[in-house]
């Protein structure tokens, strides 16, 4: 089995350690503009709570009949910090034993990983967006306001966007550098194989 | 032959007619260069370069206007109630206007002063005087809303006010109006010169909260205070007052009060009045005012009524107030931005005297006088003057200054502005305002660091300016650029009241600091409803007490029942919102007062006064959303001593468990 190069496997060890970052900046972040808010609304997704504008977002999605967004929608937010553990153990682990087959299997698992997580906030959003009271004020017909996983949408009078916040940049530069370091071994072999 | 003769002073009149229209001076109306269009356009969305906080005279309020755009921003209510904000109709703002005569509604807005550190605007207060029942407010430029008021005793009406001193130590209020005090004020009013004094008051500012306090007053001989600049940089610890009617005349002041060829401008050393406030001289003397102050987390005021003020008489303690002798009863008194000249504006005068501090200080040290006037040195004319500037113009009013070494004076009788150089004394420019100028403002023209570009003309007269609207015309400015060597006017622009002085400010010094909304956890109005769980009514006797939130687009409680007629019922309003500009507003038929406006975080109160059996609508005033329509209520008011139950409930109705 193929070892990987010690200066990776150290860099692999102080990377995963990096991870932990994420527990203290915001992942994931929903930015909304209208007509009437130029200067924008934004909700911040952290690893086990929400910020940022939530109580107005909330005021004006009451009209359409939407929920109230709070953090006892998330029950996601429990394990995230467990989840995030996992990895950065994992990540040591693959650094320990320095095999670049173990890093193959963790660079899918977190690509797997990230799909789910994906997958659970498209799922949150599409519950969000048609869910809606039948009581409401405004009704349009036809019209559900599920926010986008990532990339812009227009709901009504509002351009929502939704993309990655610092703690999701830090684990996609983290998992690039992984893959750097996995295809750099394999065109390493190639060539001493040649 | 006759009728030729009949018909020669037709034609004389008709010439003499169209002369007349021909001599008309052309297209002075319109007398704007061509790219004054561009210079005074913010396009929209776009920001103005200053902010021009502009007196509004007997309107008693103060409005904000954008320079150099002329755009009315805000009216903020200050001496007078104001129905359209509940400024003085809400239960928490009727404290702001008590005074030791009680209540007073209304009063008249004569100069804003902005305050400063190191003699350059900070951004912080404003402040404003009340001519007729004399006070001073201060206006935070936080949230642009009046929060402390302050009366002041033994004054017969504050014109000379709120100037203030480089570091906003002080702030000034001097009397326009002479007038006997102390025991004996019964007196027949032509005994003026033996029972009438004026007074200066100096009042402490405190540099963390601004909060205020008469530090102490100077009894003075009777004449009128007119108006006052303190001294800056060289001249920092001294003030200077313009007076007139140093006559003493009592009646038909318009012919009795300019006799003389020379009224007054007092000097005053306030740090040597310090000195002696500090080395317990002085007395003090029982008078009543009231000082009120406006709780910015309670959003509540309370007026206090205060009985005590330290008086010190220049007569027993010397050194501390001079007088200098100045043409035709004076008007504006300005020190220019280095601090060494004071420049005097006799209403009545040919020339306008500028004063040298340097040479005052020298004429005190060598008892340079010219006899006393009441007790009080007079200091020699010539000793203290730098020089005269010659043939300004005719009725000189005030003066400005840019950062270039130039004044700006105003003249009212011949309706022009008048550039001059303050080292020389020469005439460099002069242009026409119409119609009739008072007051006028370079953006930091009264400071040590003016902000030049500008000078505003705020003028008595409206005629033809703007497009009629029957006897009573709006209020004119006038914007000129003061850029290039010539004056050239930009913009006219209506204003609300009478504008008298103005300040201009830098809109970056005032526009980061700007509250956006009440937070409501720091909201700690004891009425306040924090969240529609806290929302309640609860009856004391016969005080109904409504906790009432409101959120778009809803109130809680929206629907009350147990009311009675004789009642007193009052409306707590907690506006639950925290986003910026969502005010909703509270009225209820029949209410004696006003409406509430209520911003988001804050809460007021309304007292309703139920006089007859029925179901009264309430709703809310501010549209606030789209269903702002729908944000209503209903009480239902019974005979005084039915026993209809207190409930209340929006949506579901619920019991009030109290009772």
């Amino acid at each position: 089995m193929t070892v990987m190069e010690n200066r990776f496997r150290w860099l692999i060890a102080a990377l995963s350690l990096c991870l932990i970052a994420i527990l203290f900046v915001p992942i994931w972040r929903i930015d909304l503009f209208a007509p009437q808010y130029p200067e924008g609304l934004v909700m911040k997704i952290w690893h086990n709570d929400l910020k940022g504008d939530i109580e107005i977002i909330n005021g004006l999605n009451h009209y359409i009949g939407m929920r109230h967004i709070s953090v006892e929608m998330f029950p996601e937010f429990v394990i995230i910090k467990f989840v995030l553990f996992g990895y950065i153990l994992l990540g040591l682990a693959v650094a320990y034993f320095g095999y670049l087959r173990g890093l193959f299997w963790y660079i899918v698992m977190t690509i797997f990983g990230g799909i789910f997580t994906l997958y659970d906030f498209y799922r949150w959003g599409y519950e969000y967006g048609h869910n809606l009271a039948e009581d409401a004020a405004i009704k349009v017909p036809g019209m559900s306001y599920q926010p986008p996983v990532i990339g812009h949408k227009r709901l009504l009078n509002f351009d929502s966007y939704s993309m990655p916040d610092v703690g999701a940049w830090i684990l996609i530069v983290v998992v690039t550098v992984f893959f750097g370091i996995y295809f750099y071994h394999l065109w390493k072999m190639k060539k001493s194989s040649v | 032959m006759k009728q030729i003769t009949l018909k020669l002073p037709v034609a004389i009149i008709l010439i003499g007619f169209f002369a007349a229209v021909g001599c008309k001076p052309k297209g002075m109306q319109t007398a704007v260069q061509g790219d004054a269009a561009v210079k005074a356009y913010v396009a929209p969305g776009k920001y103005d370069e200053f902010y021009n906080f502009v007196s509004g005279g007997f309107s008693g309020q103060m409005s904000v206007y954008g320079l150099p755009s002329g755009r009315l921003f805000r009216v903020i209510p200050v001496f007078s109630v104001d129905p359209e904000k509940g400024y003085g109709y809400s239960e928490e703002t009727k404290p702001m206007l008590n005074t030791s005569h009680g209540f007073v509604p209304w009063d008249d807005l004569h100069h804003p002063a902005l305050s400063t550190k190191d003699g350059i605007h900070d951004g912080r207060w404003a402040f404003g005087n009340a001519n007729n029942t004399p006070r001073i407010a201060r206006l935070d430029l936080k949230t642009f809303r009046t929060v402390e008021i302050i009366e002041i005793p033994n004054s017969g009406g504050n014109h000379s006010s709120p100037f203030i001193t480089e570091n906003t130590e002080y702030v000034v209020a001097g009397t326009r109006f002479s007038v006997p005090m102390g025991d004996k004020v019964d007196v027949p009013i032509e005994s003026y010169k033996e029972n009438f004094r004026g007074t200066v008051s100096f009042i402490s500012v405190d540099p963390n909260n601004g909060n205020m306090n008469i530090a102490f007053q100077l009894m003075l001989p009777g004449v009128n205070f007119d108006l006052a600049r303190a001294g800056k940089g060289k001249s920092h610890g001294w003030f200077f007052f313009s007076c007139y009617n140093s006559e003493q005349a009592n009646t038909l002041l318009e012919v009795n009060a300019s006799q003389k060829d020379k009224d007054f401008i007092m000097a005053v050393n306030w740090k040597k009045a310090e000195e002696y406030v500090k080395s317990g001289k002085g007395t003090k003397k029982t008078v009543r005012y009231a000082h009120n102050v406006y709780n910015e987390e309670t959003h509540m005021a309370t007026s206090e009524i205060k009985t005590e003020v330290l008086v010190l008489d220049p007569k027993e303690l010397p050194d501390m107030v001079y007088f200098m002798p100045c043409p035709k009863s004076p008007h504006g008194c300005d020190t220019d931005p280095t601090g060494e000249y004071i420049v005097g504006s006799g209403k009545l005068a040919a020339v306008i005297p500028v004063f040298s501090f340097t040479k005052i200080q020298a004429a005190i040290e060598q008892k340079n006088f010219d006899g006393e006037f009441e007790g009080i040195p007079v200091l020699k004319y010539d000793a203290v003057l730098h020089g005269e500037v010659q043939k300004p113009g005719l009725g000189p009013l005030h003066t400005e200054f840019d950062d270039k070494g130039n004044a700006y004076t105003s003249f009212f009788v011949s309706s022009e502005i008048v550039k001059w150089r303050v080292s020389d004394l020469t005439v460099l420019d002069r242009v026409p305002t119409y119609y009739s100028i008072g007051h006028l403002c370079v953006p930091g023209g009264p400071t040590k660091k003016p902000w030049g570009k500008y000078v505003i003309a705020y003028n008595k007269i409206t005629k033809d300016r703007y497009l009629p609207t029957g006897p009573e015309l709006t209020q004119s400015a006038q914007l000129y650029s003061i850029d290039g060597d010539k004056m050239k006017l930009l913009l006219d622009f209506p204003t609300i009241g009478e504008p008298h002085y103005a300040e201009a400010i830098p809109a970056e010094l005032i526009k980061p600091n700007s509250t956006k909304i009440y937070k409501l956890e720091e909201n700690k109005n004891p009425y306040a409803a924090l969240g529609e769980k806290n929302a309640r009514v609860e009856r004391k006797g016969n005080e109904v007490h409504v906790y009432m939130t409101s959120i778009r687009s809803h109130f809680v409680p929206d629907n009350i029942e147990g009311v009675k007629v004789g009642d007193v019922v009052y409306f707590h309003v907690t506006n639950l919102e925290q986003d910026w500009d969502v005010p909703h507003g509270f009225a209820v038929k029949g209410a004696n007062n006003a409406e509430l406006l209520i911003m988001p975080g804050e809460t007021q109160t309304l007292m309703w006064k139920p006089e007859r059996v029925g179901v009264f609508p309430m709703y809310c005033t501010d549209f606030c959303s789209a269903l702002h329509q729908e944000m209503q209520g209903y009480v239902r008011v019974s005979p005084a001593g039915s026993n209809v139950p207190l409930t209340f409930s929006t949506g579901a109705k619920k019991a009030n468990p109290a009772q």
